[in-house]
């Protein structure tokens, strides 16, 4: 009951017309920059955060959650339309979601990821509403040394994730950390890092490196290659609905999906994309009906298992975000910064001091779902037209985006000259093999790691045993550690290549 | 000795070299002790497990073999040139370089300048077709950003405005 309750006063804040519009807004913003291809929901949220940055809390939120949803639709659509993931969770609905595209089934794939995202996204809700509660209780248990512990659970976790090599995906984490202690040390004062420049004395915005080695890289890279490599395909798109025989197909792997995602979605350390891998394992586990095409060659379940396990898992990596106030991939980490300049700090204290924000948010997240499907089934014709647009006109204006977008979260040039230089590092990673994702969560949790393990170790006299002498952290390292053993395994790591290998 | 893996082995030097420079770094601060940290205490302590980390990287790039040979290839210095390029020249225009005199032009002459540039990265570059697609982001940036976002740009040249 009281959890009726309080989706009530939730809904009672999103469910306000002026809200609603913010959501749609958000919802049009997000697909429209999202379904361009190689612009990620991080870039997307990158963007338009400036945007919120004059509206009251909730408003911001909600229009920032409609942001999301709408970018990680849009990037399923370039992953289905053009074969271009626009993010890491969408690179196995490639897979299948091309393969239907090239045959002409490019609208049964759309609606299949659409009705399979807003389905997860109603279940994840209701989870995320359910176990919010308990689990914030579980937070209030943490102490110092148990944050630090989880901390480093979920940075091990995003280094699973990681496609390519494990130590190499760890180097780039503590490079994150790093680049995160540039700036003023709270504790000290002193100004690490900066070179006498003011502007770095703030630290390194996580927009400027998001931007430059997400945003620059990405397109130096696509301008190297061949024109002919990243050819667009742009042809006829027959029939919007799936039949009643695809229906039959994708409801079970919906609902596989789902499950896979809002469990994995928990854990820290980028759930969504690690459950829509999952969930593409599982579907190809599951025997093929007669009459069913076969993986790989378009068959539909292999659409909709991901993006619902993709979207129930980005669902219910709130949980950590708003009980702990810990980010468990990118998107999460942006949100952070934006709740911080609303001046909400994220954690335990959101639930109970902000009531209405924390219920209004999860219930926003619903109509942010409900809004993607309302606004998208009816323009999937239109997002194709988009995508017609030739690659020279498209670079340029998101090498503009990206610049206008840098420069306003500051009004500062010196923004402008640190995203140029984080464009040519974003570039040297890519060609150094250095996957750019764990740097972000390095970035993001390097000043909290510090502070933690610094009140830990001054809580124990500097005892570091104190990591492991406290039940819960124990647990928590001890989980990181059988991550770690179990990615290393030869059998694990063997298995984990052929599933990396599967979507180039 | 040949270089098994050039990727691998020029990123853990990345890694190496960007490790010991923190970790130098670091020692310029108070570094203090467990119970006490100091400034430079976690610098130092992740910048030398950085380093340490990658020379493990780079020793495997010297021995193991890479299935793709793990060649960097050639690196794309045109786009690079002219897409960075395009990104400080925003900058200029947008907001002048005080330092050495350079005054501000504003929002509507950077956006051109850097469609320009950033079309020249490309394979194909045509006058026509790049000053529409710099007119049509002009108009549309100022209508989005200025005009309906009402975020802060100055939008024409200095002397026009003073």
């Amino acid at each position: 009951m009281e959890l009726l309750n309080n989706l009530m006063l939730g809904f009672g804040v999103a469910v306000t017309p002026i809200n609603l519009l913010y959501a749609f807004i958000g919802c049009l913003l997000g697909t429209l920059i999202g379904v361009l291809p190689g612009v990620g929901p991080v870039a997307t949220i990158a963007m338009l955060l400036p945007a919120t940055y004059a509206l009251p809390p909730v408003s911001a939120l909600i229009m920032l959650a409609g942001i999301y949803y709408g970018a990680q639709y849009g990037g399923s659509t370039t992953a289905i339309l053009v074969n271009l993931p626009g993010e890491s969770s969408s690179v196995v609905t490639v897979i299948d979601g091309y393969q239907m595209a090239r045959q002409g089934r490019a609208g049964p794939a759309l609606a299949a990821a659409g009705i399979g995202s807003f389905f997860a996204g109603c279940v994840g809700t209701l989870i995320l509403a359910a176990f919010a509660a308990p689990l914030t209780e579980v937070a209030f248990k943490f102490g110092p040394a148990e944050y630090f512990s989880l901390m480093v659970l979920g940075l091990i976790g995003a280094v699973v994730l990681a496609s390519g090599s494990l130590v190499k995906a760890i180097g780039m984490i503590l490079l994150g950390l790093l680049l995160g202690l540039v700036g003023t040390d709270v504790n000290s004062g002193v100004a690490r890092y900066s070179f006498d420049i003011p502007e770095l004395t703030d630290g390194i915005g996580f927009i400027v490196i998001a931007m430059g080695v997400f945003g620059y890289g990405e397109i130096i890279m696509n301008l190297s290659k061949h024109e002919s490599e990243r050819e667009v395909f742009t042809g006829k798109v027959q029939g919007l609905m799936p039949t009643a025989q695809d229906f039959k197909h994708m409801a079970p792997a919906m609902l596989r999906g789902t499950f896979l995602g809002s469990a994995l979605g928990i854990l820290p350390g980028g759930g969504a994309l690690l459950a829509a891998f999952a969930a593409y394992t599982v579907e190809k586990k599951v025997k093929l009906k007669p009459g069913e095409i076969p993986f790989g060659k378009g068959n539909i379940r292999g659409v909709a298992g991901p993006e619902s396990a993709n979207n129930a898992g980005s669902q219910t990596s709130f949980i950590p975000l708003l009980t702990l106030g810990i980010p468990p991939n990118a998107v999460m980490a942006l949100m952070v910064g934006a709740m911080t300049i609303h001046n909400i700090q994220p954690g335990p204290q959101v639930m109970t001091s902000n009531p209405e924000l924390f219920w209004g948010l999860i219930a926003s997240m619903w109509v942010g779902n409900a809004m993607l499907v309302i606004l998208n089934l009816p323009l999937i014709g239109l997002w194709i037209k988009l995508l017609t647009i030739p690659y020279r006109w498209l670079f340029p204006s998101i090498v503009l985006f990206c610049a206008i977008g840098v420069y306003s979260t500051n009004n500062n040039t010196f923004d402008v000259w640190m995203v140029a230089l984080f464009g040519v590092v974003g570039y040297l990673f890519i060609k150094l093999g250095c996957e750019p994702a764990p740097l972000l969560l390095g970035l993001i949790l390097g000043p909290m790691m510090e502070e933690n393990l610094r009140r830990a170790l001054l809580l124990s006299r500097g005892d570091w045993s104190v990591l492991v002498t406290r039940p819960l952290s124990a647990s928590l390292l001890a989980v990181a550690a059988l991550l770690v053993v179990i990615v290393a395994l030869p059998s694990v790591k063997r298995r984990r290549e052929e599933a990396f290998q599967e979507e180039d | 000795m040949r270089i098994k893996n050039q990727r691998d082995f020029f990123g853990g030097l990345m890694f190496t070299v960007v490790g010991v420079s923190f970790a130098w770094g670091a020692t310029n601060y108070n570094i203090g002790e467990g119970a006490r940290m100091g400034p430079g205490y976690f610098p130092l302590l992740i910048g030398s497990l950085l380093a340490i980390l990658g020379l493990i990287v780079a020793f495997q790039g010297l021995v193991v073999e890479a299935e793709d040979g793990g060649k960097i290839g050639s690196f794309a210095w045109k786009p690079l040139g002219f897409i960075i390029g395009a990104n400080l020249l925003f900058g200029v225009l947008l907001g002048g370089l005080p330092s050495v005199g350079i005054p501000a032009m504003g929002l509507i002459a950077a956006i051109y300048g850097l469609t320009i540039l950033a079309a020249m990265a490309g394979d194909e570059f045509k006058w026509k077709e790049v000053l529409i697609l710099g007119t049509v982001l002009a108009i549309g940036s100022y209508g989005a950003f200025v005009y309906l976002l009402k975020l802060q740009f100055q939008v024409w040249p200095s002397f026009i405005v003073s």
